[in-house]
């Protein structure tokens, strides 16, 4: 068992009054369909508005109705928002799953459940709470058809008696889930004052969970990844969206079409963007493909699937050298199975996306903010190096709600890469450089310019676009040294684009010889795990990827540690490999921790590993 | 009629250029290929019509019909994509651009195949481009084998008899909403050419399937896509004349034997009808019309279906008048307020 655990387990249930404060994790067992999601935002935006930080993570199936789902709120005096293993309080509302949920809470949990499944005789070492909700909902919800969804609602009540949650932050997280809706907002609370003033009647805590108010979320948003990669792309001026509907990335195309209708028009209500739901990933990515080429910014999203399926077109891309960006919301795949399940599943096969030879840059956000900052990124970047460039975000981070500052506003403008527009422009590139050659590198970083369809009334503006056999001037060739040449150069662009690229964010200074390099989603959990390791006198230092192609950053962390653990939310230690190969002299000191069961990282995964390697 | 300006045309067009100027690399298809006739009608309509040829952006997939792209209007910009996917660069560009004129070429197996789906939906869409299937029920670039719009019980050279019935492109495009659906035959010049001029004066998706033979796969005895055959069973069913936009020459026509229909741009289209009462803007005559010429096995070309007042792609999205490409960033990045509005709801 993990020192976590030790450290935070209550003592026997009812034992006594030692409080567990503002550090706990809340699990709401319920059936998909039921429409619990709006009382899990309530009961988390009280928190959040009590001042103590709070993440909520929805644990769903590929289903709409029926199957089971949770839901885990969790609070965090130290503001760590990672998964948490343990569960201190469970909400049982799913009879499906009961049995199992209440089997495998640790010991001391708090157990909320419907009174009729009689469950208290099945542990002795938890607090249980029967709750007649069937009873109750009948008593205080008139209308027999919002009862199914109403009954969540008491939940909301007891859980906020439980817990000594503030009953007006609950009214106001009602009030503005069901914004501008009246009467759903009475019928809601009343349903939860139900809950409240029955549990205040009839139970007696014996638990040890319960919040507090703090001071450390004033100011704060909540946002998921999705819609914060969409806000990056609205200010990133996106003007073409092809998209194809894909779990867990469509959120993200949804929030984009929101925030466009509202913020992106013209004066005269002329939308400054165009959106197309595609037929298929292919053809999303050829829109894009095509929108680039003609000079829009333009993206797709998607999850693994959907690049598997955009394979080709991405090599096309990579060798017509035309701007793209590419969102993989990554999940488990393919088929059935997982796919509303998270994993960094796609890293080294999205690398390397084509055939033939090709590299790609990766952009890898490890936090809601980073999803905004480096979607705008992405697309400077696609621009710079004329090339598609993909937003490396996951399940967790994209659909799970995170806690953040509010995003800055962006300062600089926009790079739109090396683009000749005019024909005075075109006049000035001929007399510097004699001719317009397509791929010619005329400045030595391996980045030719471009001219774009239909915008130079010149014979010499005018080239054709196609795959790898291709001339400086873009004329056709099968000759051996113009595709050497051609792949030579592309190679020096990526060179180039390793100077570019967001560099590894690195947090040394203990004086440890182990350092932990981690990617992503990860972040949260092993900013816990780096916390509870130094509280056990094992110090790390860190470095956390932003990117693919590596930067000089990584081989020089490196050579400063003995031992390197590189985190991987996959099985075949994606990341792991990818710096074995490209990490230089010392990446013999790389060892790897995977974590692939499907639910977020937690930080006992990343502890244990790291413990288990220090041990040796 | 004006049908006849075409040979009589002048030395440069209305925006000054010569016919060269609409010109491109010299063909590498085999010699006699019915694509190079169709490659040189496009040339002749671009120059007929003074297209601006910078504006005009050229796409294709892969095939031998997808190389002709840079066989022509080499002043504007061509896009080799991949296989079956050119609808889909088109509609990008379009929405980037829509000051283009694009025009795609394609073959049978790159449209009736493995581009089944893209050209399904971009007719559905209604892209405004122009879409011409180079057809000749071969597979030429690999060498000779069906395609999906090889004629039931066709035969190979090798002997190999198709099996399975020919999928019709026209029929599946009136079906989808096409608003200008024409079949033609590269043998056939003059019809072929007014028709891509109607092509370039319509906006939204026109599609024109041309029989276009295979000299070196398809033009045998058995084929029923070979020279021999299409000349012998090509049944026009109009005589098509164009009058574009600019041309201020009025015609008289008889109602009884003519038909006019004005297209986007203000040009006009004259058919004089060799069906009786056929009517190319109704949509079942059209269906009727091709039902009918499969089960006889008839080969009839001309304007199937037209319908020009059809929005297009671009006009049900309400893109602003200058081109998304062209937007300056203030266009295109909300305002610090409007941060500030999206972070205050979300605290």
């Amino acid at each position: 068992m993990s020192v976590v655990l030790e450290e935070k387990a209550p003592a026997e249930a009812g034992s006594g009054p030692q409080s567990i404060v503002n550090d706990f994790s809340i699990h709401v067992a319920t059936a998909n369909g039921s429409g619990s999601q709006s009382s899990n935002n309530i009961l988390m935006r009280a928190i959040f508005q009590m001042g103590i930080p709070v993440s909520g993570k929805n644990l769903f199936p590929s289903n709409i109705q029926g199957l089971p789902t949770w839901f885990t709120i969790r609070a965090s005096k130290d503001g760590f928002i990672a998964r948490r293993r343990d569960i201190g309080v469970l909400i049982c509302m799913n009879p499906e799953t009961v049995h199992e949920d209440v089997r495998t809470v640790h010991p001391g949990a708090a157990i909320i459940y419907e009174e009729s499944l009689k469950l208290d005789s099945s542990r002795r070492d938890v607090s249980f709470y029967p709750v007649p909700f069937q009873k109750l909902v009948l008593e205080l919800v008139q209308d027999g058809k919002l009862r199914r969804l109403a009954v969540n609602m008491i939940y909301v009540g007891v859980a906020a008696w439980l817990l000594k949650i503030d009953m007006e932050e609950i009214r106001q997280a009602l009030a503005r889930q069901f914004k501008g809706k009246e009467k759903a907002v009475e019928i809601n609370w009343t349903a939860i004052r139900g809950g409240y003033d029955w549990a205040e009647k009839n139970l007696r805590k014996t638990d040890p969970f319960r919040v507090e108010r703090m001071d450390k979320t004033a100011g704060k948003i909540i946002i998921d990844g999705n819609a914060a990669a969409a806000i990056g792309c609205v200010m990133g001026g996106v003007q073409v969206l092809a998209w194809y509907p894909i779990t867990p990335s469509s959120s993200l195309a949804e929030s984009f079409i929101d925030y466009c209708r509202r913020f992106r028009q013209d004066e005269d209500g002329a939308p400054t963007y165009a959106i197309v739901q595609a037929e298929d990933e292919l053809a999303a990515a050829g829109m894009v493909l095509g929108a680039g080429w003609a000079g829009a910014r333009a993206m797709t999203t998607t999850s693994g699937p959907g690049i598997s399926l955009m394979s080709e077109f991405v090599g096309l891309g990579y060798y017509a050298e035309v701007p793209a960006v590419i969102v993989d919301v990554q999940r488990v795949g393919p088929s059935t199975g997982l796919p509303t399940r998270t994993m960094q599943g796609d890293i080294f096969s999205t690398y390397n996306l084509s055939h033939g030879d090709a590299k790609h840059i990766l952009l890898i956000p490890g936090s809601v903010e980073e999803c905004y900052l480096l979607a705008m990124e992405a697309f400077d970047l696609a621009e710079r190096f004329q090339t598609p460039v993909f937003l490396m975000s996951d399940l967790d981070l994209g659909m799970n709600n995170w806690m953040a500052d509010p995003f800055p506003y962006p300062e600089k403008g926009i790079d739109r890469g090396k683009v000749i527009r005019t024909e005075e422009e075109l006049q000035s590139h001929v007399r510097r450089f004699q001719e317009f050659g397509r791929y010619k590198d005329v400045d030595g970083d391996g980045i030719p310019y471009r001219t774009l369809p239909g915008e130079i009334d010149n014979p010499t503006a005018a080239y054709f676009t196609r795959g790898s056999g291709h001339t400086e001037r873009a004329t056709y060739s099968e000759k051996p040294e113009d595709y050497e040449r051609n792949m030579d150069r592309l190679a020096r662009k990526f060179e180039t684009a390793k100077r570019s690229v967001p560099r590894p964010v690195i947090e040394t200074g203990s004086g440890s010889r182990v350092g932990l390099i981690a990617y992503g989603s990860s972040d949260f959990a092993v900013q816990e795990a780096r916390h509870l390791l130094s509280r056990k006198g094992i110090p790390v230092d860190y470095l956390r990827l932003r990117a693919l192609p590596l930067t000089d950053d990584v081989p020089e962390f490196l050579a400063s540690h003995d031992r390197v653990y590189v985190v991987d939310q996959n099985r075949d230690r994606q990341m792991y490999d990818i710096l074995r190969l490209e990490a230089g002299p010392d990446a013999f000191k790389l060892r790897s921790i995977r974590h692939y069961n499907g639910f977020p990282l937690d930080a006992e995964t990343v502890l244990e590993g790291i413990e288990a390697g220090e041990k040796n | 009629m004006s049908t006849t300006r075409e040979t009589s045309a002048p030395a440069t067009n209305r925006a000054g250029l010569t016919v060269k100027d609409y010109g491109g690399l010299k063909s590498t298809l085999c010699v006699g290929c019915g694509h190079d006739v169709i490659t040189r009608q496009i040339t002749q309509a671009f120059f007929d019509m003074g297209t601006p040829p910078y504006k005009v952006a050229k796409l294709s997939g892969i095939g031998c019909s997808s190389k002709t792209t840079a066989y022509f209007a080499d002043r504007g910009h061509g896009f080799n994509a991949v296989h079956g996917r050119m609808p889909a660069v088109a509609t990008g560009a379009m929405l980037a651009n829509h000051s283009l004129l694009a025009i795609g070429v394609s073959g049978d197996g790159d449209t009736a195949s493995i581009g089944a789906g893209q050209f399904v939906h971009m007719l559905r869409r209604n892209v405004p481009m122009i879409y011409i299937v180079e057809n000749n029920g071969v597979y030429g670039l690999t060498k000779g084998q069906f395609s999906a719009t090889a004629d039931l019980g066709s035969k190979l050279k090798t002997g190999v008899v198709n099996d399975l019935p020919a999928i019709d492109l026209c029929a599946m495009a009136i079906e989808l909403g096409c608003g200008y659906v024409a079949r033609s035959f590269s043998g056939d010049m003059k019809q072929l050419l007014a028709l891509i001029k109607g092509a370039i004066a319509h906006r939204g998706t026109s599609l024109l399937d041309v029989i276009s033979p295979c000299v070196t796969f398809n033009n045998h005895e058995d084929s029923t896509k070979s020279y021999k055959w299409a000349k012998e069973h090509e049944e026009p069913i109009q005589e098509i004349g164009f009058i574009p936009y600019f041309d201020e020459i009025y015609v008289e026509y008889d109602p009884g034997t003519t038909q006019d229909v004005a297209l986007h741009d203000g040009s006009h289209i004259r058919l004089k009808k060799l069906r009786a009462d056929y009517d190319p803007t109704d949509k079942n005559a059209a269906f009727g019309l091709l039902r009918e010429a499969q089960e006889k096995h008839e080969f009839l070309t001309g304007l199937l279906y037209v319908e020009p007042t059809k929005k297009d792609f671009l006009s049900l999205l309400g893109l602003p008048a200058q081109p998304l490409s062209t937007l300056p960033l203030e266009r295109v990045r909300p305002a610090r307020e409007a941060l500030a509005q999206m972070m205050e709801e979300l605290k």
